[in-house]
């Protein structure tokens, strides 16, 4: 501590010339916060392992079971959404990790100090969305890549698997990344309504796993409906190659799917703005 | 400088800050003083604009903070030394500061090595120390070499030698010119630091003055002495005006110096085995000044429960 008061004053050096705190050099101080906690890898690794290790052991059990399926079950049969069946878990690690950008910085206190560095708070939550998004996506579509050529072997023996340039292949492939970053999204518009991990880990949860399949317990066409609409029904769509009648087409049912993190996404921006931090 | 304005700040039903008005001026250290939940902190959050004032304002160099361009450039503020995500090492919080600033990482070095943490750079937060905590956090508050610095009891958790440490430091910082704003409960650590107080209690201004005058108007000052000879030297005493109250085993005496009540017992042949000048302390001028202010009371003591 002896340096101390001399060395209260080695400040005069030149700091950058035009200091400010600019998007991109938020974008920059979040990517170093995402990074420098263990949780982030933990979280995505997370996400690959569910999704690749499910979609290897559905498209195995779908190999193993075609002798005894209904030919009905055989003309529903989807190669593609069969090798990337684990995104339904997957979606839940990504959409924690985009709950946790927001809710750990409330938990911990650490918000007081970001809003002080940066007190634009729409820029932080800007630089927040933005690289999250983008390794969200990146690391989606990675995953996404790699479920479907880890599944798709097992369908080769029968000739019933697909390939990149068949119909549709591509897109949903590719739509399994957009899935992934749409469901961090989510998670994090649910971080940013609610501030705290549990309840917005649990809204997640709900509003994309258990609530979706509750729904088809809705009568009539009007429970039809709010199927096709509800959350990762809408969303998954992108990522199959064949729809089937109730649900919507891969990219209306992903706009869909988006409406339901921007919505939330939005009122937590407004209430972020209006709220003491 | 700090300017605040008829600053009201209203939770629910609690009135946290009521109608604050004050100046925090550069180069000197500002003490913000007051017990516990008087509304320092409050009032510190709504300078950052980190609370929205319900009536008022608090402007930091003529602007409103959260309106500024560069703000690390401008103001470094320790709130909470405990406002840190634990499973960050120290280097990447200071690291992720300074990069939304657009701060050279080098910077976060010499800030470290300011405070005294460069051993424990790439440890994680989650194992240090109150103290070195407050240090870490100090460290962040000079990343952008910023004009005002706000300290929200700064002391907490530190050892004498880390109390003395960053008692200097903020010296210095006023000498260079900065405004420095730091928040206590403690008038004593205060009286040793702040060149300027500013005194509230329940949210409202008590005073706002020098440290010297604070401590001059607070003082009751008066003169013991112990003699065998009692009654006759509170005679002598009384036939000069002065009032003697026999307290304990003493004499107590207003409005007379120890040398004028010595050379008054030596002139009278008055035995005299103790004599002391009795100050008030700091810390009683304050509570004196505040205490229709303290939000929480102990309960009095015993007597109040005998009756």
């Amino acid at each position: 501590m002896t340096a101390t008061t001399a060395a209260a004053s080695p400040q005069h050096r030149e700091l950058p010339t035009k200091p400010g705190s600019t998007l991109p050099r938020v974008m920059r101080a979040e990517w170093t916060k995402l990074f420098s906690v263990r949780s982030t890898g933990w979280t995505l690794l997370a996400l690959v392992a569910a999704t690749i290790g499910l979609g290897v052991l559905a498209s195995w059990g779908t190999n193993h079971g075609w002798p005894q399926m209904s030919a009905a079950d055989r003309a529903k049969f989807d190669p593609v959404s069969t090798s990337m069946s684990g995104l339904a878990l997957g979606q839940l690690a990504i959409a924690v990790l985009g709950v946790m950008v927001i809710s750990s910085e409330y938990s911990t206190g650490g918000i007081r100090v970001s809003l002080t560095t940066v007190p634009r708070r729409m820029r932080l939550l800007t630089a927040k969305a933005l690289v999250f998004t983008g390794v969200a996506f990146v690391v989606g579509l990675a995953t996404s890549f790699g479920a479907f050529y880890a599944g798709q072997p097992w369908f080769s023996e029968r000739g019933i698997g697909a390939s990149l340039g068949d119909p549709g292949v591509l897109r949903a492939v590719i739509g399994g990344g957009l899935y992934v970053a749409a469901s961090g999204l989510f998670g994090l518009a649910m971080g940013a309504l609610l501030r705290r991990t549990a309840g917005a880990v649990t809204a997640a949860v709900a509003l994309l796993l258990v609530v979706p399949p509750l729904m088809n317990l809705l009568p009539g066409a009007w429970g039809d409906a709010v199927v096709r609409y509800f959350s990762s029904n809408a969303g998954q769509q992108i990522s199959y190659t064949h729809q089937s009648g109730n649900y919507l087409t891969p990219w209306v049912g992903f706009g869909v799917y988006c409406l339901w993190w921007i919505v939330p996404l939005a009122v937590g921006a407004w209430l972020m703005e209006r709220r003491d931090a | 400088m700090i300017e605040v304005r008829g600053l009201t700040k209203r939770f629910g039903d609690t009135l946290a800050v009521d109608d604050l008005t004050f100046d925090v001026p550069p180069g000197v250290v500002t003490g913000f003083l007051g017990p516990n939940g008087a509304g320092k902190s409050t009032t510190m959050r709504v300078i950052l604009g980190l609370d929205r004032p319900t009536k008022g304002s608090a402007l930091v160099n003529g602007h409103s903070y959260a309106k500024t361009a560069s703000p690390m450039r401008e103001v470094g503020a320790l709130l909470d030394a405990k406002d840190v995500h634990g499973g960050r090492s120290a280097r990447s919080h200071l690291l992720a500061m300074a990069q939304s600033n657009g701060i050279p990482a080098r910077r976060v070095d010499e800030v470290l090595e300011l405070v005294g943490l460069q051993s424990v750079a790439n440890r994680r937060i989650k194992g240090f120390s109150l103290g070195m905590s407050q240090r870490l956090g100090i460290a962040g508050t000079m990343l952008g070499n910023p004009q005002v610095l706000l300290f929200d009891e700064p002391v907490n958790g530190l050892d004498p030698e880390g109390i003395l440490w960053i008692r200097n430091f903020m010296k210095t910082l006023a000498h260079e010119g900065r405004t420095v704003f730091v928040s206590s409960h403690l008038m004593s650590e205060m009286a040793l630091t702040a060149d300027h107080l500013v005194v509230i209690g329940r949210g409202r201004l008590i005073a706002d003055v020098s440290t010297a005058e604070f401590i001059a108007g607070g003082s009751t000052n008066h003169v013991r002495v112990r003699s065998p000879q009692h009654a006759q030297l509170a005679a002598l005493v009384e036939a000069q005006g002065i009032a003697a109250t026999p307290v304990d085993s003493y004499l107590e005496l207003r409005g007379i110096t120890c040398d004028e009540v010595g050379d008054l017992a030596a002139a009278n042949g008055i035995t005299i085995h103790e004599l002391f000048q009795e100050r008030a302390s700091l810390e009683e001028a304050f509570m004196e000044l505040t205490r229709d202010a303290v939000e929480y009371h102990a309960p009095a003591p015993a007597q109040e429960v005998a009756q």
